[in-house]
C-alpha cells in the first residue's frame, strides 16, 4: 500500500519535473529564435514567404468560423437580451463578446490546429530527413534561417487573423440579428459604436492575440525541433503541439483578462 | 603519430606524394551515452586524394563524419583539419571551417520544399552576393557536370533515387569545397547509376583539387575510384591500404568483407543473451508445472499418484 503510493507520487514528481524541464528548454530555444531574428527582418521577403503560407492556410477556416460563431451569438444574444427587453444592445454584445474574446481565443485555436500543426510536421521531417542537419553543415543557422521566419511569420498572422475573425462574426451577428430577426439596423450599429471602446477592447484584444501568437508559433516550431527525427516522433510531436497551445490560449486567456479587466 | 601507421602510409607512397595531411584524426574516442562507439582511432587523410572509410552498418561510420564535421565532440583524441582542431573552433570559426566542407548526407537531405535548382543555388545565395544571372550560369555548370541539367525545375520529389543523390552531389559542391564527405554514396543505387556516382566522385576530386572522404561498404565500387582505404571494426581501425594492398591482401576480415560472406570474423549475430532463454524455453517448463497444480487443484488427485 505504501510502496504503491510511494511509486505514484515518484512518477508524479518526476512527471512534473520533466514539464518543468521541457518548459525552461522551450524557454530556451525562444530566446536563441529572438537572437537570431536579424534576416527574418533583413531578408524580410522570408517572413512574408511564410507569412502568406500560415496566414492564407488558415484563411477560410477563420473566415467561415468566425462567421458562424457571429451567427451564433446574433441568436443566442437576442435570446437573453429579449428578456431584459433590450435587443437594441444585441451589437454591442456581439461586437465586445468577438473583439475581447472570441476573436482572439478562436481565432489562435484554430491557427493552433491548422498551421501549427503544420509547422510542427514541417521542421519535424524537415529534421528527420537530415534537411537541418545539412544546413548545419553548410554554415547556415538553420534557427536563422528557417525557424525564425516562421515565428515572426505567426507572431504576425496571429492578430490579422482573430481581426479578421472579429470583423466576419460581427457580419454574422449582423446577418442574424437585423437581417433576420429585425432588430433595428441603427441601433445595431450606433449602440456597437458608441459602447466599444478602442482602447479598452480593441487593444486588449489586439494584445491578447499577439501574446497567443508568440505562444503558439512558438510552441508549434519547439515541438518540431525537438521531435525524435522518426515517423512516430513526428506524429507525437504534431499532436502535442494542438493540445499544449489549445491548453496555453485557454490558461494564459484567463490570467490576461484577469489583469487587464 | 602511430607509428605503425606512419609506416604503412610511408611505404604505400601516400606520403611521398604529398607530405602534408588535410584531416588528421588522432587518438579519437566516442561514445554515446556509455555506449562506446570509436576507441581510439587514428587517420590520416593527405590532401588530393579520395579516401575510402569501410565497415559494417553500425560501425559508426557516420559518426565519423560527423566528429570531422564538427556536429559532434570526441570524448577524447582530436580532429584536425588544416591544423586547426575542429572541436576547440567557436561557432563562428567552425562556420567559416565548414563554408570550406562539402558533406553529401546519406538521403541526399535535399530540400523538399526547393526545386532543384534553387537546392543547388542555396549555399551560393546564402554566402555569396553574387548576381542572379551568374548564380544561374554556375548552377547550370554544376548540374552540367552530374548530367541533370534538364531537371533544374523538379522538385525532389519528382526525382528518382540516383538522380536525387547526383543533385545532392552538385549542391554538394555548389561552392567548391576542399573537403568533401560522403556518407554511403552508394547505398541504394542500382548498377549503372553506381559507376556514375562513383565516377563522378572522382571526377569532381580532382576537378576541384579537393580532399573526398568516401565513407561506404560498397567494396567492389570503392575499390575502383579510391586512393587509400581504411577498415573499421569494433571501433578501431583493422586494416589500411592502397586498392591493389586490400585485393592482396589475405586477412580473413578483408576477404569476408570483399567477397560479402555471412559470417566470418565479422559475426552474423549481434551479441545478445542465450538462444534458448531468449526463445522462453524456461517458461515452457514453468507452464507445464503449472498446467500441473491446476489439474492437482480441480481435481483432487496427481497424474502419477492416480497411476499408483
Ligand atoms: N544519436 C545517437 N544516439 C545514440 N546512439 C547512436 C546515435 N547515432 C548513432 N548511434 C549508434 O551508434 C552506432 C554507430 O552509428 P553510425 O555512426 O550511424 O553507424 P554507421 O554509419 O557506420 O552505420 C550505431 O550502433 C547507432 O545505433
Ligand atoms: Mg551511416
Amino acid at each position: 500500500m505504501m510502496a504503491a503510493l510511494t511509486k505514484n507520487f515518484v512518477g508524479l514528481g518526476r512527471r512534473v519535473m520533466n514539464s518543468l524541464w521541457r518548459i525552461g528548454i522551450g524557454a530556451r530555444f525562444l530566446s536563441l529564435i529572438l537572437l537570431n531574428s536579424g534576416i527574418s527582418f533583413s531578408r524580410f521577403h522570408l517572413t512574408v514567404k511564410e507569412l502568406f503560407f500560415s496566414g492564407v492556410m488558415s484563411l477560410i477556416i477563420i473566415l467561415v468560423a468566425g462567421m458562424f460563431v457571429g451567427m451564433v451569438l446574433g441568436l443566442q444574444g437576442y435570446e437573453t437580451l429579449k428578456r431584459y427587453g433590450s435587443e437594441s444592445a444585441l451589437g454591442s454584445l456581439v461586437a465586445l463578446s468577438l473583439v475581447r474574446e472570441l476573436g482572439p481565443v478562436l481565432a489562435a485555436l484554430l491557427f493552433a490546429s491548422r498551421a501549427g500543426s503544420a509547422m510542427t510536421a514541417e521542421i519535424g521531417l524537415m529534421k528527420a530527413t537530415e534537411q537541418i542537419s545539412a544546413m548545419e553543415m553548410m554554415a547556415i543557422n538553420p534557427i536563422a534561417r528557417v525557424v525564425a521566419p516562421r515565428f515572426w511569420a505567426g507572431v504576425f498572422a496571429v492578430p490579422l487573423l482573430a481581426a479578421m475573425f472579429s470583423v466576419m462574426g460581427v457580419f454574422g451577428g449582423y446577418l442574424v440579428g437585423v437581417v433576420l430577426i429585425g432588430v433595428d439596423e441603427g441601433s445595431f450599429w450606433s449602440q456597437m459604436q458608441s459602447n466599444v471602446d478602442f482602447q479598452h477592447d480593441v487593444l486588449n484584444g489586439v494584445f491578447k492575440s499577439c501574446v497567443f501568437g508568440v505562444v503558439v508559433t512558438a510552441i508549434a516550431l519547439f515541438e518540431g525541433y525537438d521531435a525524435p527525427p522518426t515517423a512516430e516522433g513526428v506524429s507525437g510531436a504534431t499532436t502535442r503541439t494542438v493540445v499544449e497551445s489549445s491548453l496555453a490560449i485557454l490558461i494564459l486567456d484567463f490570467i490576461l483578462t484577469a489583469l487587464m479587466i | 603519430m602511430g607509428s605503425l601507421e606512419y609506416r604503412c602510409l610511408k611505404a604505400t607512397g601516400v606520403y611521398n606524394v604529398l607530405s602534408e595531411a588535410l584531416v588528421e584524426i588522432r587518438d579519437v574516442n566516442f561514445a554515446y551515452g556509455h555506449r562506446p562507439i570509436l576507441k581510439g582511432m587514428n587517420l590520416t587523410f593527405p590532401k588530393n586524394k579520395v579516401i575510402a572509410i569501410m565497415g559494417g552498418s553500425g560501425c559508426g561510420k557516420t559518426t565519423l563524419l560527423r566528429l570531422i564535421g564538427g556536429s559532434i565532440k570526441p570524448t577524447s583524441g582530436y580532429v584536425k583539419i588544416g591544423g586547426q582542431i575542429i572541436h576547440e573552433l567557436d561557432r563562428a570559426g567552425l562556420y567559416a571551417m565548414r563554408r570550406k566542407m562539402g558533406m553529401l548526407f546519406q538521403f541526399g537531405a535535399l530540400f523538399t520544399d526547393m526545386s532543384v535548382y534553387d537546392n543547388v543555388a542555396f549555399q551560393m545565395r546564402e554566402h555569396t552576393n553574387l548576381p542572379e544571372e551568374i548564380i544561374h550560369d554556375l548552377v547550370m555548370m554544376k548540374l552540367h557536370a552530374v548530367g541533370l541539367r534538364g531537371t533544374h525545375d523538379l522538385l525532389p520529389a519528382e526525382l528518382s533515387g540516383g538522380m536525387a543523390r547526383r543533385v545532392a552531389l552538385a549542391r554538394t559542391v555548389a561552392l567548391d569545397p576542399m573537403l568533401i564527405l560522403y556518407d554511403e554514396p552508394f547505398a541504394g543505387l542500382d548498377p549503372i547509376s553506381l559507376t556514375v556516382v562513383g565516377n563522378l566522385i572522382k571526377r569532381l576530386n580532382d576537378a576541384l583539387g579537393a580532399t573526398s572522404i568516401v565513407v561506404t561498404h560498397d567494396v567492389q565500387e570503392s575499390l575502383k575510384i579510391v586512393d587509400y582505404l581504411y577498415f573499421v571494426a569494433d571501433g578501431v581501425i583493422i586494416t589500411e591500404g592502397t586498392p591493389d594492398e586490400i585485393k592482396a591482401s589475405n586477412k580473413p576480415f578483408v576477404q569476408q568483407f570483399i567477397n560479402g560472406e555471412m559470417d566470418g570474423p565479422v559475426p552474423f549475430h549481434y551479441p545478445g543473451g542465450d538462444y534458448q532463454q531468449d526463445l522462453k524455453l524456461k517458461s515452457i517448463e514453468r507452464v507445464k508445472n503449472n498446467k500441473r497444480k491446476v489439474t492437482e487443484r480441480y481435481f483432487g488427485l496427481d497424474r502419477r499418484q492416480k497411476k499408483k
